[in-house]
């Protein structure tokens, strides 16, 4: 049992106690982390509060891209640097998974060949690339799960920011990035098995990634690391240095003029962003069983823009919400009405953007101002101003 | 080979003695004569085998049927049929209720007949050449210079002896240059095959100069070895001399495939362009992230292919009247979205990102669904189909040189509406200073959807272009709306000379890669460049200068 | 634990959460069983939605049928449509929602490989049973899928045979054009081995391979026509994928590179295809296939009949991959019947050597390997967006699920029928299945 003067005094807790939303979020998240697991696993199936595994597992992809939203968002809503091209981090470290998950399948690939994945077998590989080297071991790959984003976001990052490429420039730069990779990975040269991509995944840690066990271990996770990755955010955009940040959002120039080195802030948010995304990437091929080029494509990374705007940018837990609402809508729609569940998926994101203008968290924030207003002492949450 | 040779002198001799004895009979028996062309004729249905079937066309084309033009033609489009009950010979035609049906034989009308209660005439690509060579050889005396032309040609293509005696006959009248100088090949060719030694010669002299691909493909072929390492082509001396000619005229060629690189670059360019064109209207000039600029080029394309369904038979007008209605079509749909969506979103230009996204994706299922997934079938006009053959190393199409011109002529028109017109003042006073502008009276509402309706349009007219070139699905859009965004930023965002830079270099630039890197690295590439383009000129190739570039 | 405020917002979230989830994600898992479930994972958005609308259509229309007939044991047949949008992760998801939450009896689906091979760990973990009906690259035999399109040798080696052939035209040079990705891929290694084991020479084939929706073809196709013209005949094997091959044709059409001189055999062109662009220019170019709508038999008029009755536009067309769902939705029906249940271990035991008519007057029979024997035939583009048939096998040729023509696929055979082996991929030298899920 912590006790509750512990817990005001701890770091997390002074972050989580000016912070009403995210104590909400964090619980959530510390409930359902306890509870899914359980009802899957302990509840007979048939029961009221049996949560079959597809909804385990489906809840748990929901989580993977509640944390790649978080991670937009705190480039995005706080520092201003609309990226196109998010989804090439997550991809990144789905890939550096799925090539772990890859090197354990061993000799049970089809072609029953202990070095080389089967789609390099059938294509006449001999000898496993280099690149491959060294995704045997776990923890190397744990390591460049966080590492190859983290490079490509700081060489891409250096490289502009230093140059001042800014706004809509920066957009179409981070898209043409995600789109340039795209094209890479969908070529069979390049040895990551082109368009089909790494699949059929048998184990992780020696746990099979069929049985219910490790899902609920996976979605356990997820649910952990969103938490995790929330106060992570909230610790940086609410010190000092998050202060520059929003400064930077706000006006760059202003900023710059007053001394402060705008391009290292810059890009040691959009670092930071990089990994989170890689870390959700890499949960999330374990739970889905499949990492493929299509991660790269640009229309997947303006989804990600979409989740944060209609959750609430700048807001973080918005970010979350957003993630989940839209992905939840979109899984209910492609199987409730699939011959124009397109036409729902873009009235609600017209809709949201007409009325909803700082997204679902917004709304709830304009009830809570107005109930507010009588007592007239709270002080409004602060949205984004882009 | 010296058997098959004598019974190719032999076969000539017979012809040129048939075509003799042919021209000189005046008509003995006419019915009997028409009986047995009948049963020549009616030996296609039963005939299976290709060899039966060519030596069947090579008899129709000498005989005296007096329309054997006729039947070898329609047997060369598929439009010879026969009757499954009573194995009559027809030409059938398509008809909303089968085919209209006329007999081959007497020319009667017979109506119209269930489209499963006849069965085609079957021809393979084999006797496509055979058909090709003889319809040639009978089209050589045509009237018209053109038809003659193209008969020349394709007797280059289906070279055989047989038709040596109608060459030498075409020759000895023919005026043109042209037809001439492609008989004279088409001899050449054919003579290339003979056996005496000074003829061959001869016909490899013919070919200097000419880079026709087909002569040179006969010359490659006289440079192979057997695999004993023995040349297939035993006369050295003829090899020699061929093997000169042949490195002579891939020398030149090689010159034209570098002209032809830059066509091909050019007309990717100008593809790029007319995506992009109307992009920066929308995106370049107001500042709008529009996602559906690729959807008003899928309607575009949708109205190509529902003004070619009102106007079946004038296709190839359907293509001047698509460009005006297409332009009309996108155009009030981008002032309906404007008026609707992106009204109420100016001045937070990220949120028109996600409006316009939701647009699109709307857009598409709305295609989907009144037109089905399908891809549609739109008929290119007869003047944009085909090449125009230069020589025989470089040709261009004519598609891809319309819409170079095409591309350039929609950029002017819109340089001189922005600049030359007082709407284009109007739209440069808002999109500068919109405050400024209301107060000095102008509609700046009005106005703007004016321009998002103006670059809506221009998408639109993209659509037609597109439409020639692939497929008009619900997907056409997103496919090039990635790259025109890439085209407007690399010029600069809001400058339309920017924009048009930017396409054709990155046009060329991309076509000069892909031979050596392939089409996928070659893209690869480009992205990468521009890039690293940015870091260098942040603000793209042609930047704005002055203060409304600070935001 | 925390202030009693902190725990009431505990509490009040927990319920919230867990509402969310129960109530919304797993309201509607019990229904009665009443009728036979059978799940459509065909794209209905997306890039996919092209060619896969219409195998969603014909699986409707089947299912129709055969409820007009009386169902199956007595049953009606309900169809689940789902959409997963070309989307390969969300190809899985859905086919967890269909055999999870659905329940259903069995699943006509996918398209693509790619969303073959995201689906299948999760058909073979709930051991659903999957009819895959396009032709494919092979390499693979599961447990619970069965698969009605072509494998390479029923498609790319004849096709390769033809061409060889007098007929063909004694082609000597080759070009293998194809989208890069593992269809192209795995039949392009296939055909080079294959050719070289015929005698054509390294420097007489050139492979080339684009990016999806590649829509610039000038330079390959430039390149094509020079390729050509180095004094053997020449052809061209396409493995463009879809979206592309318009393009492509629309290219070849304007460089004036006709069928008498370069032909090109396509293996993903079909009738439906040829519907979204002109076919004039394009007449003589092939197409290797297992059906043609153009097929001269009875139940082939029939089908047709039906289908354009079914979809209510009489230009629509009939293609293979239709085809490859007519017959495995027959044989599904057979196989439920002689089973007497819809069990999926007893249906695909059943299953095996079923045979029923295939729509170009033959029979088609399921293999131990799960795949089916069938006609190969070339057709010709005709004007009328049709094929004519020039040739075909002179019997049906038995599906091979391994090639052998890749050493290390040659090896293997796949059987569900022979108790000793009883798996997809049996090493004939070691004697062994490897990885096996169950």
């Amino acid at each position: 049992m912590i006790n509750s003067k512990i817990f005001e005094r701890s770091a997390i807790g002074r972050l989580l106690l000016a912070d009403k939303a995210g104590r909400y979020l964090i619980a959530a998240l510390l409930v359902i982390t306890v509870l899914v697991p359980l009802c899957n696993l302990l509840m007979p199936a048939g029961s009221f509060l049996h949560i079959p595994t597809y909804v385990v597992v489906l809840l748990g992809k929901y989580l993977c891209y509640a944390l790649l939203a978080l991670a937009l968002d705190l480039v995005w809503g706080y520092c201003g640097i609309l990226s196109l091209g998010h989804g090439a981090f997550f991809a990144l470290g789905g890939y550096a998974m799925g090539m772990h998950l890859m090197r354990q399948i061993g000799e049970r690939g089809v072609y029953g060949n202990a070095e080389l994945p089967d789609f390099m077998v059938f294509l006449n590989w001999t000898e496993l690339p280099w690149y491959w080297y060294g995704f045997d071991n776990f923890f190397f790959t744990m390591f460049m799960v966080a590492l190859v984003p983290a490079a490509l976001a700081f060489v891409f990052g250096w490289l502009a920011f230093r140059s001042r490429v800014t706004g809509v420039y920066l957009s179409i730069i981070t898209q043409a990035m995600t789109y340039a990779l795209l094209l890479a990975f969908f070529r069979n040269d390049m040895g990551f098995g082109g368009n089909n991509g790494l699949t059929d995944f048998k184990d992780i840690l020696g746990f099979s990634l069929q049985s219910d066990a490790t899902r609920c271990v996976l979605f356990a996770l997820s649910a952990l690391s969103v938490a995790g990755a929330y106060v992570l955010c909230r610790a940086i955009v609410t010190s000092k240095y998050g202060r520059v940040l929003i400064a930077i959002r706000d006006a760059e120039s202003r900023t710059r003029f007053m001394g402060y080195r705008v391009e290292h802030y810059k890009l040691f948010v959009f670092v930071v962003s990089a990994i989170l995304a890689g870390i959700a990437g890499a949960l999330y091929v374990p739970q889905v069983g499949i990492i493929n080029p299509g991660e790269f494509g640009p229309i997947n990374s303006i989804e990600i823009v979409i989740w944060v705007a209609i959750g609430g940018r700048g807001t973080l837990f918005g970010a979350v919400i957003g993630a989940v609402a839209v992905n939840y809508a979109k899984t209910y729609f492609t199987g409730a009405f699939p011959e124009v569940w397109l036409f729902m998926l873009g009235a609600l994101f017209v809709i949201s953007t007409l009325y909803l203008p700082k997204g679902i968290v917004g709304v709830v924030t304009q009830i809570r101002e107005r109930r507010a207003e009588s007592n007239a002492t709270s002080i409004p949450e602060q949205g984004a101003k882009s | 080979m010296k058997l098959s040779h004598v019974f190719r002198v032999f076969v000539v001799l017979a012809l040129f003695v048939a075509q003799v004895v042919q021209a000189e009979q005046i008509t003995p028996v006419k019915s009997e004569v028409a009986a047995d062309n009948a049963l020549l004729l009616n030996e296609l249905i039963s005939a299976r085998s290709t060899s039966d079937k060519k030596n069947l066309i090579n008899l129709i084309a000498n005989s005296n049927f007096p329309q054997r033009a006729k039947v070898l033609s329609a047997l060369q489009d598929g439009d010879l049929y026969y009757t499954k009950a009573d194995e009559q010979l027809v030409y059938a035609f398509s008809h909303p209720d089968g085919y209209q049906i006329t007999s081959v034989i007497d020319g009667e009308n017979l109506g119209v007949i269930g489209s499963r209660k006849v069965r085609k005439i079957s021809i393979n690509n084999e006797l496509r050449t055979v058909l090709r060579g003889v319809l040639a050889e009978l089209s050589l005396r045509s009237e018209d210079v053109f038809v003659r032309l193209s008969a020349a040609k394709d007797l280059i293509r289906s070279p055989s002896p047989e038709f040596l005696y109608a060459i030498e006959r075409a020759k000895a009248v023919e005026v043109n240059e042209k037809v001439l100088a492609s008989l004279n090949i088409a001899t050449a060719m054919i003579n290339l095959n003979s056996e005496e030694q000074v003829l061959r010669l001869d016909a490899i002299e013919a070919f200097r100069g000419t880079l026709d691909s087909d002569a040179m493909s006969i010359l490659a072929a006289m440079q192979l070895k057997d695999s004993e390492g023995n040349y297939l082509e035993q006369d050295d001396l003829v090899r020699e001399s061929a093997a000169a000619v042949l490195s002579e005229m891939r020398g030149e060629a090689e010159m034209y495939k570098l002209v032809e690189n830059v066509f091909f670059g050019l007309s990717l360019g100008s593809v790029l362009l007319l995506t992009a064109v109307g992009l920066a209207i929308t995106f370049g000039v107001m500042g709008v992230i529009n996602m559906a600029h690729g959807e008003m080029m899928m309607l575009g394309a949708y109205t190509t292919y529902v003004i070619q369904l009102l106007m079946p038979n004038y296709i190839d007008y359907s293509i001047v009247v698509a460009i005006p209605a297409a332009f009309l079509v996108s155009g009030l749909v981008g002032i309906v979205i404007e008026r609707g969506v992106i009204r109420h979103l100016y001045g937070r230009p990220l949120e028109t990102l996600l409006a316009t996204f939701g647009v699109s994706l709307i857009l598409q299922q709305a295609v989907r669904s009144i037109f089905s997934p399908l891809n549609k079938s739109v008929s290119a006009p007869s003047w944009l189909s085909g090449s125009w053959e230069i020589n025989g190393a470089l040709s261009l199409t004519y598609n891809r040189l319309y819409i170079i011109i095409f591309s350039l002529v929609v950029l002017l028109m819109l340089v001189f509406l922005l600049k030359k017109t007082f709407v284009g003042l109007q739209m440069r006073a808002v999109t500068q200073n919109r405050a400024m502008a209301n107060s000095m009276g102008i509609r700046t509402g009005w106005v703007d959807a004016l321009t998002f309706g103006l670059g809506s349009g221009i998408a639109g007219i993209a659509g037609v272009a597109l439409s020639q070139l692939t497929n008009v699905g619900p997907n056409l859009g997103q496919s090039y709306i990635i790259d025109s965004f890439m085209v407007v930023v690399f010029g600069g965002v809001g400058n339309l000379f920017g924009t048009f830079f930017a396409a054709m270099s990155l046009g060329v630039a991309n076509k000069f890669l892909e031979p050596f890197a392939g089409a996928v690295l070659a893209k690869i590439f480009v992205l990468v460049f521009i890039i690293l383009f940015i870091q260098w000129r942040p603000r793209g190739l042609f930047a704005l200068k002055g203060r409304s570039v600070e935001d | 634990m925390k202030s009693p405020k902190s725990i009431k917002a505990f509490a009040k979230h927990s319920s919230i959460v867990l509402a969310a989830a129960t109530l919304s994600l797993s309201a509607s898992i019990a229904q009665a069983a009443d009728t036979i479930k059978v799940g459509v994972l065909h794209s209905l958005s997306g890039t996919m939605a092209i060619s896969e609308t219409t195998l969603k259509d014909t699986v409707l229309m089947l299912i129709e049928d055969q409820n007009k007939k009386g169902g199956i044991l007595g049953k009606k047949l309900e169809a689940v449509v789902v959409d997963p949008a070309s989307n390969w992760p969300l190809f899985a998801e859905k086919a967890k929602e269909l055999l999870d939450k659905d329940k259903v009896d069995v699943i006509f689906g996918c398209w693509t490989s790619v969303s073959r091979k995201s689906v299948l760990p999760v058909i073979e973990e709930l051991n659903g049973l999957m009819f895959y009906p396009v032709q494919y690259e092979g390499e693979e035999s599961s447990k619970n899928v069965f698969y009605t399109g072509a494998a390479p040798n029923q498609q790319a080696i004849p096709a390769v045979d033809y061409l060889m052939s007098e007929a063909g035209g004694s082609v000597k040079r080759w070009v293998l054009a194809g989208t890069d990705y593992v269809y192209p891929r795995t039949t392009n290694k296939i055909l080079e081995s294959y050719l070289k084991s015929k005698g054509v020479a390294e420097k007489d084939i050139m492979i080339n391979y684009t990016p999806f929706g590649h829509s610039d073809w000038q330079t390959i196709v430039s390149d094509i026509k020079k390729f050509g013209s180095q004094g053997k005949k020449t052809a061209v094997v396409s493995t463009i994928n879809g979206d592309a091959n318009v393009p492509f044709y629309k290219e070849l059409a304007n460089q004036g590179m006709s069928a008498e001189d370069i032909p090109v055999v396509a293996f993903s062109v079909g009738e439906e295809e040829l519907s979204g662009f002109d076919t004039g220019p394009l007449v003589g170019h092939l197409a290797a296939w297992n059906y043609f709508m153009s097929a001269d038999a009875e139940v082939n008029d029939e089908f047709i009949d039906k289908w354009i009755a079914y979809i209510g536009d009489d230009k629509r067309v009939t293609n293979d991959p239709m085809e490859a769902t007519y017959i495995g939705f027959n044989m599904w029906v057979k196989a439920v019947e002689k089973a007497k249940t819809t069990d999926v271990d007893k249906v695909s035991a059943a299953l095996i050597g079923i045979s029923v008519p295939n729509l170009t007057g033959g029979v088609a029979t399921m293999l131990p390997n799960h795949h089916l024997t069938k006609p190969v035939l070339i057709g010709e583009i005709q004007e009328n967006g049709q094929f004519d048939i020039v040739w075909q096998t002179e019997g049906a040729v038995p599906g091979d699920a391994w090639t052998d023509f890749l050493p290390e696929s040659a090896k293997l055979i796949a059987d569900w029928q022979d108790p000793k082996i009883m798996c997809g991929n049996y090493n004939t030298e070691t004697k062994k299945c490897s990885g096996q899920n169950y």
